[in-house]
């Protein structure tokens, strides 16, 4: 009995002894994962592997030391977890011991000391008696790289785990540290060497004296000249490096007194990225920094930001300089000083007040900019040193505009104010008193006020956004101020010769009515409200255009105000009461007066969408009015006037679309359901009760046998349904789903068809899925297949299917694939086919009325990728398969939906599509050419390396289309041509003569556009492999 | 044919120079999108080629320092003439001939062959005009300036799209 467990129990170690020994002496890998394993699964235990090991552990032989080490080492990393106190103890003992051995056993010791100092079951003090052993016995910078790494990560694992015992070690745990990473050149190990200075220092270890030495070791890498090899496995960056070293650079104001002269010294270098490096590193420091460690190097850190910022060429320099001189201004303002210190803000700051401020009284010059930015950035860095700076500038530039009497030196000088009162808005005041430009107020408002009555447009302009600012100011304009202001604006908005001008007060006004909208509801509406029946009166008269432009302002500057609540409830019944006149016969109105008003409407619409008081107020207004009018417009009546035939054309009734689409998307869907119910009977059944003046000579019955002007509003009603949000139930869906169809296919008016098949798409996008979806599309492939078939309805047919294609698409509905397939087929149809090839565009484009993410519809983000996926190798294979005379259509095909495709997509595919766009190239279809050249154009910018492969072909191609009689495929090919200079140089100069002779000749072009694109690209070309490029 | 000039680390010539405002871009006319329409070559349109040249010295524009300006620019399509007077910015400017090749390097490479092309300084505005507008009309000196490696580096240099 006893034998038989003697026998069981050694059966098991027989066959570790077996493993031991092929990896030992057999030189085998395999054993070690297979000993893990069993004692992982407890076949057997730590120390019975120890044990077997035995006599190799004790070999003679260092080689066979090592492995046998190595063994040892290697289970411990897969058992740690396992070992129990005792163990530890024991190992630890152990491997410290081996730490004297020969350099051939170091590598797997530190392995067995890393899998220990992962151990939970470390007893205390074991840490830094094995830290102790290793910075004793062990030159870390003698070892390999990856034992180097091993001796990091021993370090790592033990102060993630055991930092109080390490601090006990006091400064001798940082100078051990010190001597271990001295010398290291690795990125990999600097990494984590870094990261552990960065540990030691923000965790508070004690760094005793050793500080200098510690930013030593570290600084002497600063600034990182780092290029990783081509093709580095470990994917360092040289940024990498740069933000480690920075944090441990930056993270303790003890390394100021060495760290500053560094950064001085190589802001002060010739080279860009050691200027650059520098600089963000200071930015960096002030964040822990105070006064105590600025206070000696301020003067020269000083001098070497203003001569940067004034001298350099590289706007990447002055951003950084003036950053960092933000943030050392920051810094100053925010240390806490002891009451006898001095406060070296002030010195600072009148120091860069002197050095500058002499530079903004000369508008003309160079460094006036300059000048103007560094203040600015330090202003914009506290309170105070706004305060300081620009009470001490303001009055200067007051003074310089009074004294410079030229515009453009004036607007210079503008400039610079605006700037510095923006800085204002960051900082707010509690006490009204204390607002620093109250006492400026007066003088700035006359500065402005003479800005905005300047012939100069730029004036003019910084004059209006100076406005905008002062206005933004709490409690700093007075009701005068305001009174002119406005005054002023209305002038402005009315300007004629300068679009600028007035496009900015317009913008200003909505900025400055939504904060004073008693100023603009009292002087401002009532001027406009005036002007409006001048107009009205105007046109009735006949039509000089000076009026008309007036009048088109009137409507713009209406929209532009209405950005207050109270506004909109003035301004739209004037616009409302306006289009009503029109109706009245008063006024002769064209169809751009028409439009100008829907689209005045639409922009009070968008305003008031942020407000769902207002975008009620704006539907259940302006939607029965507009509704009303069309309707009336729609009925048989013996003398049509003017503006009922207007109201009906496909342009104004586009515009209507956007002001009903505009006022419904941002609805409730409570008073959504309230307006539904209301609208869809007036389609379905003539229910005209709710509408405005609602006597009509006869019924409204758009669905039925109404007329075609009736029909057409079902755009309208396209309008409306398709902007609800998704949780809105339509009554009457069924019928009005059918009814939508049934229109969708009726030959007589294409466009009240098309909006009929928009619309059902649209409501179907939206449908949730389920068997009264799967009804709709059964309904619909039904009419599309009876009108596809050779009939009077083909086209109507294939605008239904166009449009439902589109609705599934771009929710992944199952069908999608089906009617996309359907639509393909539809490209080699002889009547069908380029409606088809241009169909493409549409399914991957945005719409702007229906199936829009504004209008709630389920819009997947990334069905283009998708449909790209789905479709792109069948609309290959029917381009191979297709006849001569078809192949365009699928060309055109492709490049549409290629051209709309993100492109860090559409790059993978490029190999195997680009012997299709190539082909693309020859066709002698301009609209393929195009869009091909467009397509490539990006690429070529993009991939230079693949395209690169065609070099040949592109060039003779492209200079072939360069002189095509079209003037875009010209301009295109140019652009390509241009492009193609990001190929390698090398695989371009082969060719270079030839470009640059063959480019010669689109110099002469007749056309301006094509000149400028062949000099830009000829220009490239001579640059490519010559010296200074 | 140039001197070493103020290039490099060294302190500018001229640090604080007068500034001039930058025309914008031309605006495209309804004619100039018209395929039919032939657009004939003006004053603007070689203004537009040379004015984004670089300054050797400053980043800056020749626009913005005012040293080509669109008045002094002379052109007939039809003859197939062009003359740009260029002002160095203060009478002594070493650069001033550099500054010339630029101009004429760039009217070289963008207009087409049947063009004369006559670059000048405007006169009265530099110490050794003359000699200066010597070397600049000399098709040899001209064209055994560009074979200079350093020289052509500068040429290029004004003449690259600034990064």
């Amino acid at each position: 009995m006893a034998a038989a467990a003697a026998l069981e129990a050694v059966a098991p170690t027989g066959a570790l002894w077996g493993l031991v020994h092929d990896f030992v002496m057999g030189q085998q890998e395999g054993p070690a994962d297979q000993v893990a394993a069993d004692v992982k699964s407890g076949s057997y235990t730590v120390l019975q592997v120890v044990e077997a090991l035995g006599s190799s552990l004790e070999n003679p032989e260092p080689r066979t030391r090592a492995r046998g080490i190595q063994l040892l080492s290697q289970v411990l990393l897969q058992c740690q977890s396992l070992l129990l106190e005792k163990e530890v103890v024991h190992l630890i003992l152990f491997y410290e011991n081996r730490l004297k051995d020969h350099h051939l056993v170091i590598p797997s010791v530190l392995q067995g000391l890393r899998a220990l100092s992962l151990c939970v079951a470390l007893p205390p003090g074991l840490a830094v008696s094995v830290l102790k052993a290793i910075f004793q016995e062990v030159h870390v910078q003698s070892l390999p790289q990856v034992d180097r790494h091993t001796v990091y990560s021993i370090i790592t694992n033990f102060m993630q785990t055991r930092e109080e015992e390490l601090k006990g070690l006091g400064a001798d745990f940082t100078f051990g540290f010190i001597q271990v990473m001295d010398g290291e050149k690795d990125p990999r190990n600097l990494l984590v060497a870094f990261r552990i200075v960065h540990d030691l220092i923000s965790r508070d270890y004690s760094l005793g004296p050793f500080v200098e030495e510690l930013f030593e070791v570290t600084s002497c890498y600063f600034p990182i000249d780092f290029t990783p090899p081509p093709n580095d496995p470990h994917g360092i960056q040289r940024e990498d490096l740069i933000l480690s070293l920075r944090a441990v650079l930056a993270s303790t104001p003890r390394f100021a007194e060495f760290l500053l002269p560094l950064l001085i010294e190589k802001v002060d270098s010739e080279i860009l990225s050691a200027k650059l490096d520098s600089l963000q590193t200071l930015n960096a420091c002030c964040a822990v920094y105070g006064q105590k460690e600025l206070k000696d190097f301020l003067p020269s850190l000083w001098a070497s930001i203003r001569r940067e910022v004034f001298q350099t060429a590289s706007e990447r320099v002055e951003a950084d300089g003036l950053a960092a001189l933000h943030s050392l201004t920051a810094c100053l303002s925010r240390s806490v000083l002891r009451a006898d210190a001095e406060d070296l803000l002030d010195s600072f700051l009148s120091n860069i007040l002197q050095d500058c401020r002499h530079h903004l009284c000369e508008p003309d010059m160079k460094l006036v900019w300059p000048s103007a930015k560094l203040l600015q950035a330090a202003a914009g860095a506290s309170a105070r040193a706004c305060d300081h700076i620009t009470s001490n500038v303001l009055p200067l530039l007051l003074e310089q505009f009074r004294k410079h009497s030229q515009s453009n030196q004036r607007r210079t000088i503008l400039e610079m104010i605006l700037g510095f009162l923006k800085l204002h808005q960051k900082w707010s005041y509690e006490d009204k008193d204390e607002r620093p430009l109250n006492g400026f107020k007066d003088q700035l408002c006359s500065l402005v006020f003479m800005a905005l009555t300047d012939p100069n447009t730029q004036l003019q302009l910084v004059g209006i956004r100076t406005l905008a600012v002062l206005g933004a100011q709490p409690d700093l304009l007075s009701s005068g101020d305001l009174e002119l202001a406005v005054g002023h604006l209305y002038r402005l908005s009315f300007l004629e010769e300068d679009s600028q001008s007035w496009v900015a007060a317009l913008e200003a006004s909505g900025a400055l009515a939504a904060l004073y909208p008693v100023a603009f509801s009292s002087h401002l509406v009532p001027k406009l409200a005036e002007e409006l029946c001048r107009g009205e009166l105007d046109l009735a008269k006949g039509d000089e255009p000076t009026k008309c432009s007036r009048h088109l302002r009137c409507l713009q500057a209406l929209s532009a105000v209405s950005t207050h609540p109270s506004i909109v409830r003035e301004t739209l019944p004037l616009l409302l009461q306006h289009l009503f006149q029109m109706n009245k016969g008063s006024m002769i109105a064209g169809t751009s007066e028409v439009i100008a008003i829907c689209q005045s409407l639409q922009q009070v619409a968008e305003k008031c969408q942020r407000d769902p008081e207002s975008c009620w107020y704006f539907h259940q207004t302006a939607i029965p009015c507009l509704l009303a009018l069309a309707v009336q417009a729609s009925m048989p009546e013996k003398e049509h006037s003017v503006l009922r035939r207007v109201l009906l054309e496909d342009e104004v009734l586009a515009a209507m679309v956007s002001v009903i689409g505009t006022a419904t998307t941002h609805l409730s869907p409570d008073l959504a359901a309230q307006s539904v119910a209301r609208i869809v009977p007036l389609f379905l059944d003539g229910d005209i009760s709710f509408l405005p003046e609602n006597s009509f000579p006869c019924r409204f019955q758009p669905f039925q046998d109404g007329s075609s002007g009736q029909r057409r509003l079902v755009a309208l009603l396209m309008a409306f349904v398709c902007s609800l949000p998704r949780n809105v139930e339509i009554p009457q869906l069924n019928q009005l789903m059918r009814e939508l169809v049934e229109l969708s296919c009726c030959p007589s008016c294409p466009s009240s068809s098309t909006a009929a098949a928009k619309c059902f798409a649209g409501l179907l996008n939206k449908l949730p899925a389920g068997q009264q979806l799967d009804e709709f599309l059964q309904l619909a492939v039904d009419k599309v297949e009876a009108g596809l078939s050779p009939g009077p309805c083909r086209s109507q047919a294939f605008t239904l299917l166009l449009w439902v294609t589109k609705a599934l698409v771009l929710r992944y509905h199952p069908l999608s694939s089906c009617l996309t397939h359907r639509l393909m087929g539809l490209l080699s149809d002889p009547e069908l086919g380029p409606a088809a090839a241009d169909g493409f565009s549409l399914l991957m484009s945005d719409c702007t009325d229906v199936l829009t993410r504004a209008g709630h519809a389920e819009v997947r983000i990334m069905f283009r990728q998708r449909f790209f996926t789905d479709n792109v190798p069948a609309l290959v294979k029917g381009f191979h398969a297709a006849s001569q005379d078809m192949k365009p259509n699928y060309l055109k095909g492709l490049s549409h939906v290629l051209n709309r495709l993100p492109k860090p997509v559409l790059l993978p595919e490029l190999p195997t599509l680009l012997s299709l766009l190539l082909e693309a190239l020859s066709c002698s279809d301009c609209v393929v050419q195009l869009s091909t050249l467009s397509c490539l154009q990006p690429l070529l910018l993009e991939a230079p390396q693949v395209m690169s492969l065609h070099v040949d072909t592109l060039v003779t191609k492209f200079l072939n289309l360069s002189s095509s009689p079209s003037m875009a495929v010209r301009i295109a090919a140019l652009q390509c041509m241009h492009a193609l200079t990001r190929l390698p140089t090398p695989v371009l100069l082969p060719y270079k003569p030839q470009v640059i002779r063959a480019l010669a000749k689109p110099l002469d072009d007749k056309k301006r556009l094509v000149r400028k694109e062949a000099v830009s690209a000829r220009g490239e070309w001579f640059l490519l492999g010559s010296p200074g490029s | 044919m140039v001197g070493g000039g103020g290039m490099g680390g060294g302190l500018l010539e001229n640090a604080n120079p007068l500034i001039y405002e930058r025309s914008g871009e031309r605006p495209v006319t309804a004619g100039e999108e018209d395929e039919q329409v032939p657009d004939s070559i003006d004053a603007r349109e070689i203004f537009d080629l040379i004015r984004s040249i670089n300054d050797p010295e400053h980043p800056l524009t020749l626009e913005e320092l005012n040293v080509v300006e669109q008045v002094r620019v002379q052109v007939s399509d039809p003859e197939s003439t062009v003359a740009v007077a260029f002002t160095p910015t203060i009478p002594h400017c070493s650069m001033a001939t550099l500054i010339g090749l630029s101009i004429k390097v760039k009217l070289l490479r963008s207009l087409p062959q049947r063009f004369k092309m006559d670059v000048h300084i405007t006169p009265g505005t530099h110490a050794s005009e003359h000699a200066v507008n010597k070397q600049l009309a000399d098709k040899e000196r001209v064209a055994a300036a560009l074979e200079n490696t350093h020289l052509l580096e500068v040429v290029n240099q004004c003449l690259s799209a600034r990064s």
